[in-house]
């Protein structure tokens, strides 16, 4: 196999079976959680439990007081790399024209020294927190095998893909077609993985905020 | 014939001197060798013996030979005709049949060890190579035969480099590239569709020169000429950076002469010369006519997704996505079916225990 077939692989077939995973992954997993339910609290809401949901989603985005001067490279690293990765994913002007081919929509990119940019920035902050969860012995402590291999297929994507761009270490070729087969390592991992929050992250932290509420503890 | 030296040939047909310096000066810079090659190129080639060149043609479209001649008499690079003898090659040549024939065998035995075999075409494998046949024999039977007298072997174009277009899914003939058949000579691929004129003519000198092949890529291909991907030397590569595409042939995009990258251009991932050597003597190339590279000298082009469709997008459409997704909703739905069923059971199964049951269990 050449690298024209590898990435016209990548491409193709590759990309037909890391999609499907995907999606039946998340469709699964997303029933299976929601059709969970709980049962109904009989009390009398001691708060208004929909408001104090969305009032947790906003407040778990932000640090609690003391925290923030605590682990400072958890909050400024996290936020640095999820919205880099969320520019990377949704404004370079390739992958917004998969998206277009994939669904049918699109927006206007970034330009791409822009796109660069925030691509060094983020890698960058992806190794700062990944040696912060290192050298913090509780951290480390806590950390198990799948911290370390979410953080690895996350890291590569955005690695390869830069690599690629900037012409680095392998053939353009070659880098385009392992990016691309390291996106679909991710999408095969994401549903089964603590990866997931990418979809639960705000519906949990609505639950948790509910049913405090109720109970009448916001937080 | 083969024993005329080049200059006095050229001289022969009034090409001066300095023409033919100029010639050898551009052939060197083209092919990224210091300035004194130019001169190097001079010397060797003017003192040089005219070497025989047999040209096979296989499983092909004379597309390449078209190439060829058409960079031939308006301009220098048509000077290659008189520095080669080119003593075998259907096309252009006058003789046919049993003549033909002749002169090819005749070729292979003066020069036997010494002649360059430039190939174009594919060699197809399939029924024992009767889907190609010269002279009442298959062209693997005559590749193998005339390739063992080669001093080097040139495959000219993607079919005879790659398998090319003949080779494409799903190869009804069993085409293979010269290189899967010929293992134990020297092969420089000058792929395209058709390759580029200069290139041959730079390969061939460089060959006369200095004896050996240019530096190959891993691919077979001269480093010079296939080093740089078209899309980095791309004269539109300002507009991709800028992130202003062409969405269709005729849209305002189009006529400004941005990137067309979104109508499938295969330059990112094409390594040919296309962009800085141009076409027809230097005077416009695919992207500059706005059409988006094909990546005619990759291999397996063919087969690489649409020419219209863009690197990023799927090259096909995806098919298991659908099922996918009901297979996925069949299996949440069977599971939370599942544990509503265990949660019922353990609420009918649940036993209320009493102060007394406590108590007994006490005693």
């Amino acid at each position: 196999m050449n690298e024209l077939q590898f990435l016209t692989w990548v491409r193709g077939t590759g990309l037909d079976i890391a999609v499907a995973i995907f999606l039946l992954g998340v469709i699964w997993r997303l029933v299976e959680i929601y059709s969970l339910g709980r049962k109904k609290d009989l009390a009398a809401p001691r708060h208004t439990p929909g408001a104090s949901g969305w009032h947790t989603i906003v407040r778990r985005s932000v640090p609690p007081p003391g925290m923030f001067k605590q682990s400072p490279v958890t909050y400024v690293g996290g936020y640095v790399f999820h919205i880099g990765l969320a520019l990377i994913v949704f404004f370079f002007a390739p992958h917004i024209k998969l998206i277009e081919g994939l669904l049918g929509i699109s927006w206007p990119g970034l330009p791409s020294q822009i796109i660069d940019l925030v691509t060094v920035v983020t890698l960058a902050a992806m190794v700062v927190v990944l040696v912060d969860r290192i050298k913090k012995p509780v951290k480390r402590f806590l950390s198990t095998f799948e911290d370390w291999f979410t953080w690895a297929v996350t890291f590569l994507p955005v690695l390869t893909g830069w690599l690629a761009v900037q012409h680095l270490l392998l053939p353009y070729t070659t880098m385009l077609a392992l990016h691309i087969l390291s996106v679909e390592v991710l999408l095969v991992v994401l549903p089964f993985t603590k990866l997931f929050h990418a979809f639960t992250v705000f519906g949990s932290r609505w639950y948790n905020g509910a049913v405090n509420g109720h109970k009448g503890v916001p937080v | 014939m083969s024993d005329n030296r080049i200059l006095e040939t050229l001289a022969g047909q009034g090409i001066s001197r300095r023409a033919f310096l100029k010639y050898c000066a551009t052939l060197a810079s083209l092919m990224a060798l210091p300035p004194s090659a130019g001169k190097a190129f001079a010397e060797a080639l003017a003192k040089a013996p005219r070497p025989s060149v047999i040209w096979l043609p296989f499983q092909e479209c004379t597309g390449c030979t078209e190439s060829i001649t058409r960079s031939h008499s308006p301009s220098i690079e048509g000077m290659i005709f008189d520095m080669i003898s080119l003593d075998y090659q259907e096309t252009l040549m006058a003789a046919a049949g049993h003549q033909a024939e002749a002169a090819l065998h005749e070729a292979m035995e003066r020069n036997m060890g010494k002649y360059i075999l430039i190939v174009d075409g594919s060699v197809p494998l399939g029924l024992d190579g009767a889907y190609s046949c010269i002279a009442g024999r298959s062209n693997l039977e005559m590749l193998k035969e005339v390739a063992q007298g080669a001093a080097a072997i040139v495959a000219m174009g993607s079919c005879a480099a790659y398998g090319g277009l003949p080779k494409a899914n799903p190869n009804p003939t069993g085409a293979v590239a010269v290189s899967d058949v010929i293992k134990d000579k020297p092969i420089v691929n000058i792929p395209g569709c058709p390759p580029i004129p200069a290139v041959i003519t730079g390969v061939l000198a460089h060959y006369l020169t200095f004896g050996s092949l240019p530096e190959l890529d891993h691919l077979g291909r001269p480093k010079s000429f296939y080093g740089e991907t078209i899309h980095d030397r791309c004269y539109r590569r300002p507009f991709y950076d800028q992130g202003k595409f062409a969405k269709t042939f005729d849209d305002e995009g189009a006529r400004k002469g941005w990137c067309l990258f979104e109508l499938g251009c295969k330059g990112p991932v094409t390594y040919n010369a296309c962009a800085s050597v141009k076409w027809n003597g230097g005077t416009s190339w695919p992207v500059e006519s706005g059409h988006g590279c094909l990546g005619c000298s990759e291999p397996d082009f063919w087969d690489a997704g649409s020419f219209y469709k863009a690197l990023s997008m799927p090259a096909n459409p995806l098919k298991l996505a659908a099922g996918a997704a009901v297979a996925g909703a069949v299996a949440g739905i069977a599971i939370s079916v599942s544990n509503k069923a265990r949660k019922g059971a353990a609420k009918t199964g649940h036993e209320t225990t009493t102060l007394a049951d406590l108590e007994k269990h006490h005693e």
